[in-house]
């Protein structure tokens, strides 16, 4: 996948972007307030607002339970608004820690966590995960230890997934925002874990 | 996808310039309204020659779907389209 | 099996349990599939029941899909999915696959 700059020439793509909208608003199919309001939605959904569903996690051993048995209700519970999404989360431990990709295209938890980096879309990323996910993890700057399992997602389906990471020591008695910061989108991919900073 | 030969990760992220972001909202509306499934614009994106599949960005591919979705479905015509590019191309943008 | 995703769609019968070994079907037939290539032909265990959902081959040709098909996540060890894996002997993969790929094994 290529990386686009801030700027680009007009292009042909772009031009079935503009053509393609004005038919659809001409047709009454959406409206150009739909389409602002929708982008507008995209760029409030950032990887925060599953720092919070972290956070609250690892204060809240109840919540932990049944965020682990329905990613979904866990979700609505603190009010998060994720239409149509089946989430499933999954915990790491002492003894196995998890990673998400998409080998088919690009499937990630986007109404809770925002759209997904170029990275996790990319061909490297999606065709090396499920096959050597240790070396991936590596040049992420992650080794995990032989002993501990690594279980690769490939999200294939209706499901999305978000991993639950381990909570470091150094955070006792932290409030739920104090530890929210220390969540990184990452984490929550599986290719990095929460450092005390 | 999985399992195939291929290089380090790179980690680029990029600051996702407004005409992809509508690209995104178009397709979230028009799922919403059933107008389309994913599993359309999925399809026609593995229909991309495989030159294009490596070429094309993700937003260029999504919106190249997208639109083929859409005449497939009949919503829009290709002559409606080719008409509506002259003349957005024509004002200038 | 409860399905961890309960739907209301028409459905097929869920035929397979957690800790059931199954096998994907080596099958490379035309269209949106998804069934991932490098799992096709392996052997794995039902984690869990997803729940039934409209067939994706399905539904990518404008038809809906239905009667829905049952969803599993299988859990692949690594080491006998690739012949050069190089990690952990405990390390897995987890593959959501639907009821038509799998056969027992």
């Amino acid at each position: 996948m290529s990386d686009r700059g801030t700027y680009q020439p007009y292009s042909y793509y772009q031009l079935m972007e503009t053509s393609l909208r004005e038919l659809l608003v001409e047709k009454g199919l959406v409206t150009d307030a739909e389409v602002n309001e929708e982008v507008a939605a995209m760029r409030e959904r950032q990887p925060e607002r599953g720092a919070r569903v972290v956070a609250r996690a690892w204060m809240d051993d109840a919540f932990r339970q049944r965020l682990l048995e329905n990613g979904t209700a866990a979700c609505e519970e603190l009010g998060l608004e994720i239409p149509a999404l089946k989430l499933v989360v999954v915990e790491n431990t002492t003894q196995v820690h998890n990673a998400i990709v998409c080998t088919l295209c690009s499937c990630y938890p986007r109404v809770l966590l925002g759209i997904p980096p170029d990275w996790y879309k990319s061909r490297n990323y999606r065709s090396r995960m499920v096959h050597e996910p240790r070396a991936v993890l590596e040049e992420f700057g992650l080794r995990i230890p032989q002993n501990v399992q690594i279980r690769v997602h490939d999200s294939t389906a209706d499901m999305r997934y978000m991993v639950l990471p381990m909570r470091p020591k150094g955070t006792e008695g932290w409030d739920e925002a104090r530890l929210a910061g220390i969540v990184s989108r990452d984490s929550m991919i599986g290719v990095a874990v929460p450092q005390v900073k | 996808m999985g399992g195939l030969p291929a290089g380090k990760v790179e980690r680029t992220e990029h600051d996702y310039p407004e005409w992809e972001r509508r690209v995104d909202a178009m397709v979230q509306l028009l799922r919403g309204s059933g107008k389309i499934t994913v599993d359309e614009l999925r399809k026609n994106i593995e229909a991309l020659p495989p030159a294009a599949y490596d070429k094309l960005s993700y937003y260029e591919k999504w919106i190249s779907s997208l639109t083929a979705t859409l005449i497939q479905r009949g919503v829009i015509t290709t002559d409606e389209l080719g008409r509506k590019m002259q003349e957005v191309e024509k004002r200038g943008k | 099996m409860k399905p961890q995703f309960a739907t209301d769609y028409p459905a097929l019968d869920a035929k397979f349990d957690k800790g059931d070994r199954v096998r994907v079907r080596k099958a490379a037939p035309l269209g949106h599939i998804r069934t991932p290539f490098y799992i096709r032909g392996h052997v794995g265990e039902i984690e869990r029941y997803c729940g039934a959902f409209p067939n994706p081959e399905e539904l990518a040709q404008m038809r809906d899909g239905l009667p829905a098909q049952p969803l599993y996540r299988v859990r692949f060890k690594q080491k006998e999915v690739w012949p050069d894996y190089r990690g952990s002997d405990s390390d897995v993969l987890e593959v959501e696959i639907f009821q038509h790929w799998l056969e027992k094994a």
